[in-house]
């Protein structure tokens, strides 16, 4: 019941009422600000039992990092993962989103989900969109009919390689793949290499940063590797500077207590799921 | 209303309008500089990344130029005006020795350099410069300008790609602003060095275009010493 | 046709100028703010509310277009209201993000101007937590802390080099305004007073700091 003193939360999909308002704005003269890029390196190959995505771990707005230590392969399905490359809300939201559908469709079907349908999901979205969600994506997964990597683009086209790269680090990256890569990897040597494609994104690239992040899948299991190399640390500092108390000038103070409540313990009853 | 004027034929590729053939002769090259001036030195480093967009052209690329034996110029910016002007400056130092029998002092190299950046008012520099050396009194001093040779002295001064980074710690930590309780005095050199590398770690940290290494000019009376001090690489 | 000749900034997020910064500390956590409101240049008012109180431990502080932070604030407080009628408990941090961070998703082609910063303890560990988002609601949330705001290159600077872990509420205090006055010094169009707030299990202490007034 939606009145217009309670009104609904929100309808499902984008709204668009503030974009009137906004193109007005910039008929004034104010561009509309940029949203977070990842300017990435982002890579995923086939090897022998399965597949390894890699991604970096930088983010940046302009040419100042937003996030050093950001997450870019994100969890689609138990044996599918995706690294994204662009517009940071737009490839974690995507992925998001299309994780939820999978996962219906696996309760659905009862079946393991082939990667080829996440492909296909993800193509289809982003081709809706015409490129202005801004998500480059590396799908990779393995199902019954075996290890699969897609490079998907912003505008909905895609790929089926053995092995891929995207985002700005993608040339770096690709480099170490084309002189190393070759299709009997065992799993020691794929991470390596993986690796090696990563590092040479974060060194030569601007864009690209941080850590390596890792993601094997094979059949049957996955090895999430956050961190797995921590190329660049933070150099130590050469003096501290905390403050002795009273450094800063006050003017007045409030303090607020909470109360904090008596915690208790629910059970929680399972989920009814018969039927 | 549509045109009932028969037009001549044009092929595709030709338009009847003018056609604007665009070229911007500057390149943003990144770097950022540092200076701190105390009572009898005066240390100002830079980062030896030289890059482009996404692209690192060298990691070694010093950015400090000394100009007499107790003068030193820092340059961020547009690389390739950075060679032409401190060329010139060179020249012009030469020729003020061999006039004069004397070498320029620091505040005559620092109205000098004004003086040259002001001369291209209108295709400037573009390039932040940080001038330092010690005074006349053999008291450390710092010179930054904009672009087009607006001079100003300072006791500490930040610029460059991060400066806008750096800048806020300076003013803290050796300009001891916004705090109570302080005393006064002026820092010594090892206490200055140790807050130029501190601020070039944060920096190294946010600002793409900062890293790899930093050189450290210290100049005293006795001379120029150098140093050098490692920067993440990403 | 009037022509108008607005100085030109980098973007609507700068229209009214705004610093902001958050940190964790050991079992608790700081969120401060200027407390400018300006239009371009011309400062108008040196009171304007810029960080919110969603909960006991639980607050918001929303740098970027004046007129936004009004609708947004407004718009989360119904929500996160909403959920804590229907589910009966506290919206912990984490959750009170996800649901800031759908929200501004939602508009992705027609966003609000404002890059949230969300501060809290999480209600029932006390767990501390601080995260900001960009406008479009990709959410960063680091081990240290964040900054917004049109002097968050200033901030970014200063919280590099004095951040420290586990800082009891006393040393946070220190190091969280001497970031942020020190930071909007150096940046025109925000400053103008601040007000820092220590979060703590049993206690919220709000301080108004001393600061230039130009």
């Amino acid at each position: 019941m939606a009145t217009v003193l309670a009104p609904p939360v929100s309808e499902s999909g984008f709204s668009f009422e503030n974009c009137k308002r906004n193109a007005e704005l910039i008929k004034k003269g104010f561009p509309a600000p940029k949203a977070t890029k990842t300017g990435t390196t982002i890579v995923g190959i086939i090897y022998r039992d399965g597949v390894i995505l890699g991604a970096d771990t930088r983010a940046t707005e302009d040419t100042t990092v937003s996030d050093k230590n950001c997450m870019k392969i994100h969890y689609l399905a138990p044996n599918m993962y995706c690294c994204g490359a662009g517009t940071a809300a737009d490839t974690e939201k995507t992925n998001a989103m299309i994780a939820s559908q999978l996962e219906l469709h696996r309760l659905n079907t009862n079946r393991i989900v082939p990667v080829a349908t996440a492909n296909q999901m993800l193509k289809q979205y982003l081709f809706r969109y015409q490129g202005y969600i801004g998500a480059a994506l590396i799908l990779g997964g393995v199902d019954n009919t075996g290890p699969h990597i897609y490079s998907i683009y912003p505008h909905g086209s895609t790929d089926k390689l053995p092995y891929t790269t995207m985002g700005s680090g993608s040339l770096a990256a690709m480099a170490v793949f084309e002189s190393r890569w070759h299709k009997d990897l065992s799993e020691e040597e794929g991470k390596q290499l993986v690796r090696d494609a990563i590092a040479a994104g974060i060194f030569n690239d601007l864009g690209s940063g941080s850590n390596v992040d890792l993601c094997i899948i094979r059949k049957g299991s996955v090895d999430f590797l956050r961190t797995y190399d921590e190329a660049n640390k933070k150099g130590v500092r050469q003096a501290s500077y905390r403050y002795p108390k009273g450094t800063t000038a006050i003017l007045t103070t409030k303090t607020k207590n909470i109360v904090v409540e008596e915690l208790s313990v629910r059970q929680i009853e399972a989920m009814d799921v018969s039927s | 209303m549509s045109s009932s004027v028969s037009r001549p034929y044009y092929p595709d590729y030709l338009a009847e309008t003018p056609t604007k053939h665009h070229f911007s002769p500057y390149a943003d090259n990144g770097g950022s500089i540092v200076a701190i001036a105390g009572d009898d030195y005066v240390v100002i480093a830079g980062d030896t990344r030289l890059s482009a967009g996404f692209q690192i052209y060298t990691r070694q690329q010093n950015k400090l130029f000394p100009l007499t034996k107790t003068t030193v110029l820092g340059c961020a910016g547009c690389w390739c005006d950075t060679l032409t002007l401190t060329r010139l400056l060179n020249t012009r130092m030469q020729m003020y020795e061999q006039e004069h029998n004397k070498t320029m002092s620091t505040p005559a190299a620092a109205q000098m350099l004004s003086t040259v950046l002001y001369y291209k008012r209108f295709f400037p520099y573009y390039i932040s410069n940080m001038l330092v050396g010690l005074d006349d009194e053999g008291k450390g001093c710092v010179y930054s300008y904009d672009p087009i040779g607006h001079c100003e002295k300072a006791k500490y001064r930040a610029g460059g790609s991060a400066g806008a980074l750096l800048q806020p710690l300076l003013d803290n930590q050796v300009g001891l602003k916004n705090m109570q309780n302080v005393q006064v005095e002026s820092i010594p050199l090892d206490r200055a060095l140790s807050i130029l590398k501190d601020v070039f770690i944060s920096a190294a940290e946010r600002d793409i275009y900062t890293g790899d290494a930093i050189y450290i000019n210290i100049v005293t009376k006795d001379g120029i010493k150098s140093d050098s001090f490692p920067l993440r690489k990403d | 046709m009037t022509q108008l000749n607005f100085i030109s900034f980098q973007s609507i997020l700068s229209y009214n100028g705004s610093a902001m910064v958050a940190m964790k500390g050991e079992r608790c956590v700081s969120i401060a703010t200027d407390k400018r409101f300006g239009i371009q240049a011309q400062t108008v008012s040196m009171d304007f509310p810029k960080v919110f109180e969603m909960g006991p431990h639980l607050y918001l502080g929303l740098p970027g277009l004046a007129t936004d932070i009004g609708t947004v604030y407004e718009k989360l407080r119904f929500r996160k209201n909403l959920f804590e009628l229907r589910e009966n408990r506290r919206m912990s941090p984490q959750i009170f993000s996800a649901m800031v961070s759908n929200m501004l998703y939602e508009k992705r082609f027609g966003p609000f101007f404002v890059e949230p910063i969300v501060a809290g303890l999480d209600p029932y560990t006390c767990v501390p937590y601080v995260c900001n988002m960009d406008l479009i609601g990709c959410r960063n949330e680091p081990e240290d802390f964040v900054t917004g705001g049109s002097a968050s290159a200033q901030l970014f600077g200063m919280c590099e080099s004095l951040w420290e872990p586990n800082m009891g509420p006393d040393d946070l205090f220190e190091t969280t305004s001497q970031a942020l006055i020190n930071a909007f010094d150096r940046d025109a169009i925000s400053g103008w007073g601040a007000i820092v707030h220590i979060i703590e299990k049993d206690k919220v202490t709000t301080r108004e700091l001393k600061t230039r007034m130009d």
